[in-house]
């Protein structure tokens, strides 16, 4: 790839899973989506879960954004035991520790692009003041400060995929969680948003890129490829 | 508790920003409720107008005057019980009054003894039928709450000398003297000669049932000398110091005329003591009719209403399961949710409540214009109760999508296309 690629050292662990499995009831038939997978992520990693469909590439997704809990097995978030956690606690996790990324950028239509930045931090109890100055803060990061009173159909994909990433980022989360950021972009647009992530990775922030695109996937610095609800291999690279 | 107050603006952000996106759809699913309430307010205001119009023609009547009569008001079974009682005499009241006098705390002013019958006025050629005539005395000036037009009533020498002078109603005095006071006038009762001396004001009627503008007021004496009656009796209207002691003005009353009859303890009192307060009793069972309709109009129209409400906010929620899954991505909780979707159907309830209000409201200012006489106003209470009603509504209805949003799996909702 290009020129200054570097690779920060990494920081506590935050991510722990142990053995996890996780099945589901499809009528009569029972799925094993992942059959047993284990993973560590510290701060300050850049890592991309690769895979084909089926392999359970979502499966894990989910589980490392808490939105659902392994039937079986071990998993801490920032020492915490996620789970055994109940619906609430899970959403408490996901609104100050997890910023999600998606491919579809899930705003709020009729929001302009500063009411959708703020949202995590409604949900956090942040006095209306204080979300104004801090979604304006991480707006300014991404590049959008001349487009925060803008709604979603005002912009353009990847100033879309800007505003998601900066909701994302304005709880400050450990994680950045984003699953397949580019896959509703043109590739021109995509390339723009992998350094974004570039950028926000040398600033210190942990980012999990779940794709099935070979060349987003050489961005990260760690790569775990899945396959039949296995961890097929977690390689370093760059 | 920031969480929850933050929460709870949102939601209400979100809830204006949907109703008003979806204007149409939001009117029409408002429209039960709408409904629902105009007929609430609608019988509230058509009890309230009948108390106040039967407050007003009671304070005509006089609510502070006790009526000593034969009969009870109001329907007898017994009617044999009644019948034999004896009549009541002029010195009756004569006696009444002097008691009264003696008395050094009683609550009763002064006793009017009142004979009534109907009969035909006339002045040449034109002439007033079926006018209510009261024989009484002079002091019937103290417990009539009507001023008079012109003149005044007879004097205490008149009436004991029994001369022929009357005071009419107002409509019996502008049919008989269409362009000319009345007063020093002549004019003929049921044959008899009498000269008018007053003329009252105009007063209305008694519910509609009894004008007070139709009578003739004649000395007690001049009417038993022309019209006789002796032998059928007549009623003693008692006027009370004050109107807040009624009921021991009352049992006072039955006391003083219990001596007056000259009956012994024990036995049966032989008159009945009437008062204006006992039509409120035959109104009840009116009003009771009016409430029972109202309500069943009222509460078919509010469940159709919060059906649709219910129905409109399951759609709602499947429009925006997506929306929801990503509002649990960015740390939305259950009961987020579930405010969120709450707020939004009590929201549409509470704006139907509201336009509800306003279509009866002015609905009863345009009732007031056409017929003045119905006193049809919207109380505050009636606003507040038809506020709490619209908003029960909307929680009733909103309450099981709401829930059901509220547990949506983020995992299957972020999937929802």
């Amino acid at each position: 790839m290009s020129t200054a690629r570097t690779t920060r050292p990494v920081g506590p662990l935050v991510i722990d899973i142990e053995g996890v499995k996780k099945l589901y009831q499809m009528g009569a038939e029972t799925i094993h989506a992942l059959r047993g997978v284990s993973l560590k992520i510290h701060r300050n990693e850049y890592l991309a879960i690769m895979g084909p469909s089926g392999s359970g590439k979502s499966t894990l997704m989910n589980m490392l954004g808490c939105l659902d809990t392994p039937t079986e097995g071990h998993y801490e978030f920032n020492g915490k035991n996620v789970a055994a956690m109940v619906d609430d606690e899970l959403a408490d996790i996901r609104n100050r520790e997890i910023g999600f990324v998606f491919q579809t950028f899930n705003l709020l239509p009729r929001s302009d692009a500063l009411k959708n930045v703020e949202l995590p931090l409604i949900y956090a109890g942040v006095p209306p003041h204080e979300r104004r100055e801090r979604a304006i803060h991480v707006l300014r990061e991404v590049g959008l400060e001349n487009r925060m009173y803008h709604k979603p159909n005002e912009l353009s994909g990847g100033q879309r995929q800007r505003v998601a990433i900066a909701r994302a980022l304005v709880n400050r989360p450990s994680i950045i969680l984003a699953d397949e950021p580019t896959g509703n972009l043109d590739s021109q647009t995509g390339v723009e948003i992998m350094a974004l992530f570039e950028q926000l990775y040398s600033l210190g922030n942990t980012i999990i890129v779940v794709t099935h695109e070979e060349d987003i996937a050489q961005h990260a610095r760690r790569i775990v490829r899945l396959r039949d609800g296995l961890i097929e291999s977690d390689k370093n690279v760059g | 508790m920031n969480t929850l107050y933050y929460e709870f603006t949102e939601s209400l952000n979100i809830a204006f920003a949907q109703i008003s996106a979806h204007k149409m759809r939001s009117m029409l699913t408002a429209l039960g409720v709408i409904i629902g309430i105009v007929a609430v307010t609608l019988m509230g205001m058509a009890i309230s107008g009948m108390d106040a119009s039967f407050e007003s023609s009671l304070a005509m009547l006089g609510d502070d005057v006790i009526y000593v009569q034969k009969w009870p008001w109001g329907p007898v079974e017994d009617w044999w019980n009644y019948a034999n009682r004896p009549a009541l005499q002029d010195a009756h009241a004569t006696e009444l009054n002097r008691l009264i006098e003696s008395a050094p705390n009683t609550l009763l002013d002064v006793a009017v003894p009142v004979r009534t019958r109907s009969g035909t006025v006339k002045r040449g050629d034109s002439s007033v039928s079926g006018v209510y005539m009261a024989g009484t005395s002079e002091d019937y000036g103290r417990i009539i709450t009507a001023d008079f037009r012109e003149g005044r009533l007879f004097t205490e020498t008149e009436a004991e000398s029994a001369r022929a002078v009357c005071v009419l109603g107002c409509d019996v005095a502008d049919a008989l003297f269409p362009s000319q006071n009345a007063v020093g006038q002549m004019v003929q009762v049921k044959g008899y000669p009498f000269q008018v001396v007053g003329v009252l004001v105009r007063q209305g009627s008694f519910l509609g049932l009894f004008s007070f503008d139709t009578q003739i007021i004649l000395p007690i004496k001049a009417f038993e000398k022309d019209f006789g009656g002796k032998t059928r009796g007549l009623e003693i209207r008692v006027k009370i110091k004050d109107k807040k002691q009624l009921e021991e003005a009352k049992d006072e009353l039955i006391g003083l005329m219990r001596r007056v009859r000259g009956q012994l303890p024990g036995e049966k009192d032989n008159f009945s003591i009437n008062g204006a307060e006992a039509f409120k009793e035959q109104l009840d069972p009116v009003k009771k009719g009016i409430a029972i309709a109202g309500l069943f109009v009222t509460g078919l129209a509010l469940f159709v209403g919060a059906i649709g409400i219910m129905n409109i906010t399951f759609v709602s929620v499947k429009e925006r399961t997506k929306e929801i899954g990503t509002r649990k991505a960015l740390g939305a909780k259950r009961r987020t949710i579930l405010l969120q979707f709450l707020i939004e159907s009590i929201a549409v309830s509470l704006i139907g409540g509201l336009i509800g209000i306003i279509l009866s409201s002015s609905l009863g200012i345009a009732i007031g214009h056409v017929f003045p006489k119905l006193p049809v106003a919207i109380s505050p209470a009636l606003i507040i109760i038809s506020l709490l009603v619209s908003a029960g509504t909307g929680i009733l209805a909103g309450f099981a999508p709401a829930w059901g949003a509220s547990r949506l799996d983020p995992v299957d909702a972020l999937r929802y296309e």
